[in-house]
């Protein structure tokens, strides 16, 4: 890659040059699109409702306020409480489904395993033929009564087939002589795992922790099924879908801080919502995405 | 002769297979072991609900239970073929991922191609990591995201049109528009993500047939024509071959968190086959035809998998599923 960053800069033809310029130009154009709205939510969440209703949403807040934030927190029992949900949530999700996944996907590669296909099948399997939802939901809450319950949002979320087959290949590059020689030397398939192939595999680990970690964190889908409006504390991204979907949620925990109800900041809150549920998403993000890269490559190219 | 052969044969062939499998399984206890949990997490949430899909077949009322509502075979199939349901939703899935298949690859590899054209480090790492952003957010994010641009009061969109003293759409009520939000969103949302796969790929072209097509005079426009593009055609044909066998299902998260749950102004351009198995669960409580749809899905989606790694098998063996 460098070499050819040297040896191409030095004959710049015309055709080159249109293509550089073109490329500068619509990645430049895309990035800019992808960002845009990003602002948009974060200005908006600062713009006061008056000026919302009379000039619309702006990317450039006309009339400054954080009236938005100081209801958001006025109460901030609920935020914190969702936050600590999808904190905990998270956090045990990917410990439990990362120690899983490598565990599965180290097994799996082994040479010398003898049931490696059947199970690679059985696990693959889950992704052509599915029971659907129907079936889903009525085992979740009829069979094992997970209504209700964080273990609905945990469970069905710590595995997936994907994940598990991009740890068999990443941990392929591994040369096997490294468990075999391990193996002579009278270490258990456990042992040589845990404490040799574990430690190899770090840049794996984060990549699949990542997938699994943002998985939950943006998880929406298994708490709107299985966890009803009376529970308190709920997932943020829930807790997000409620304040955008219903204007009455919005208006109870305004009513909750003793703010009159013509004065509700309707759609100011619903953005300054947003803005807090994604916030630590967004800053911790730009830190993790080369493992992101890294993870695709790697996935990429091994198949 | 013959006849002993024939008889000693399988004698000795379950002997071996009876020791065989026993040692087998002690050999590969701890290994087999470490599987159990995937195992048992796939078991309970992936295989038990299979059987369920024995409610496509019968009346299901909640007061008798799944055994003892009425068996009606193929009824709620009927039903939805004469209803038109079954042909809206599934040509709605089949044409949005196809759609998305083609314009989503199309786009990916451009902006592969561009970036790899880009020299700046900066800029390519400030630009990535914009792109790659609006894959990691919520799609209750992106559904919010939308209102803030298509609301018909307060919306950005209405909001440039008035300034420039055009009529404002009203977006949530026009069902027209909405392939075109719908396939501009998942092009925004997927393409950054999308294109680090082809840029590895271009990334794995060796140098020197670069340099030797330079020295022979090719422009950039030919060097992307004749080697890149070519170049990239087997991840293409994997990616798409891949995405071909997911044709059926759909993204429920975008179109539900844009849609919204309750529009049925916009059903006949945004209904696909999740939205509609999730509708007949939460809102209409008809479990029989959601099941129905969803085994027709499962199944007929089985088959495009099939096809789809057949035809991998004939153009590269080495790439096929199984």
């Amino acid at each position: 890659m460098e070499k050819t960053e040297e040896s191409r800069s030095i004959r710049t033809d015309v055709s080159g040059m249109i293509v550089k310029g073109f490329g500068y130009l619509f990645i430049s154009l895309f990035a800019l699109c992808c960002l845009l709205p990003f602002l948009l939510v974060l200005g908006t969440s600062f713009t006061s409702e008056s000026s919302i209703k009379k000039h619309g949403f702006n990317i450039w807040p006309r009339e400054f306020s954080t009236f938005a934030y100081k209801i958001v927190f006025e109460n901030p029992d609920l935020i914190i409480g969702s936050y600590i949900v999808t904190l905990g949530i998270t956090i045990v999700g990917t410990v439990v489904g990362l120690f899983i996944v490598a565990m599965t996907g180290y097994a799996l590669q082994r040479p010398d395993f003898g049931y490696r296909n059947s199970i690679s099948f059985f696990i693959y399997f889950t992704t052509l033929f599915s029971g659907g939802l129907v079936p889903f939901y009525l085992l979740m809450t009829q069979y094992l009564s997970l209504r209700d319950n964080y273990l609905a949002v945990l469970l069905p979320g710590l595995l997936s087939p994907f994940l598990i087959i991009m740890m068999k290949s990443f941990v392929r590059s591994i040369p096997h002589a490294i468990t075999e020689s391990a193996k002579i030397d009278g270490a258990g398939d456990f042992t040589i795992f845990l404490k040799l192939i574990l430690p190899m595999t770090t840049p794996a680990l984060a990549t699949i922790g990542l997938f699994i970690a943002l998985g939950y964190w943006n998880e929406w889908y298994n708490s709107m099924l299985f966890l009803s409006p009376d529970m308190k504390y709920r997932p943020l991204q829930l807790f997000l879908y409620k304040v955008v979907t219903s204007a009455e949620y919005v208006r109870n925990s305004a009513a909750a801080s003793n703010v009159e109800l013509r004065d509700v900041p309707l759609e100011s809150m619903k953005m300054a919502t947003a803005v807090v549920a994604t916030g630590p998403v967004i800053f911790f993000y730009p830190f993790v995405q080369r493992y992101f890269i890294k993870g695709i490559t790697v996935g990429a190219v091994k198949g | 002769m013959e006849t002993t052969m024939v008889e000693r044969e399988p004698q000795k062939k379950l002997q071996r297979m009876d020791g065989g499998k026993l040692r087998r399984f002690w050999n590969n206890k701890t290994l087999l072991l470490m599987c159990v949990p995937a195992i048992v997490s796939f078991f309970i949430f992936a295989y038990l609900p299979m059987p369920g899909l024995y409610l496509a077949f019968i009346n299901y009322n909640y007061s008798d239970g799944i055994f003892k509502s009425p068996f009606v075979a193929f009824e709620n199939f009927r039903f939805l073929v004469i209803n038109g349901d079954l042909w809206r939703l599934s040509f709605n899935t089949v044409a949005y991922n196809l759609v998305f298949i083609v314009l989503g690859n199309v786009l990916q590899i451009f902006v592969a191609i561009l970036l790899n054209e880009i020299r700046r480090k900066w800029f390519k790492k400030i630009t990535q990591t914009l792109m790659f952003l609006p894959h990691f957010i919520s799609a209750v994010l992106i559904g919010l995201i939308a209102y803030n641009i298509l609301s018909y009061d307060y919306g950005l969109l209405n909001g440039i049109l008035q300034s420039f003293g055009m009529e404002p759409v009203k977006t949530y009520s026009d069902p027209k528009i909405w392939p075109f939000i719908i396939v501009l969103t998942y092009l925004w949302q997927s393409t950054g993500y999308g294109s680090i796969i082809y840029f590895a790929a271009i990334m794995g072209l060796d140098n020197e047939i670069i340099e030797a097509s330079e020295i022979d005079g090719a422009n950039a426009f030919q060097r992307i024509l004749y080697i890149v593009l070519p170049w990239l055609k087997p991840t293409f044909i994997i990616l798409m071959l891949f995405s071909l066998g997911g044709i059926l299902k759909g993204n429920f998260g975008l179109f539900f968190n844009l849609v919204g749950a309750n529009n049925t102004a916009l059903y006949p351009t945004t209904d696909i086959i999740e939205t509609y198995v999730f509708r007949a669960l939460m809102t209409n409580f008809n479990f029989s035809i959601g099941s129905a749809v969803s085994l027709y899905q499962s199944v007929f989606g089985f088959f495009v998998v099939l096809s789809a790694n057949w035809l991998v098998k004939k153009t590269s063996p080495e790439n096929s599923l199984f």
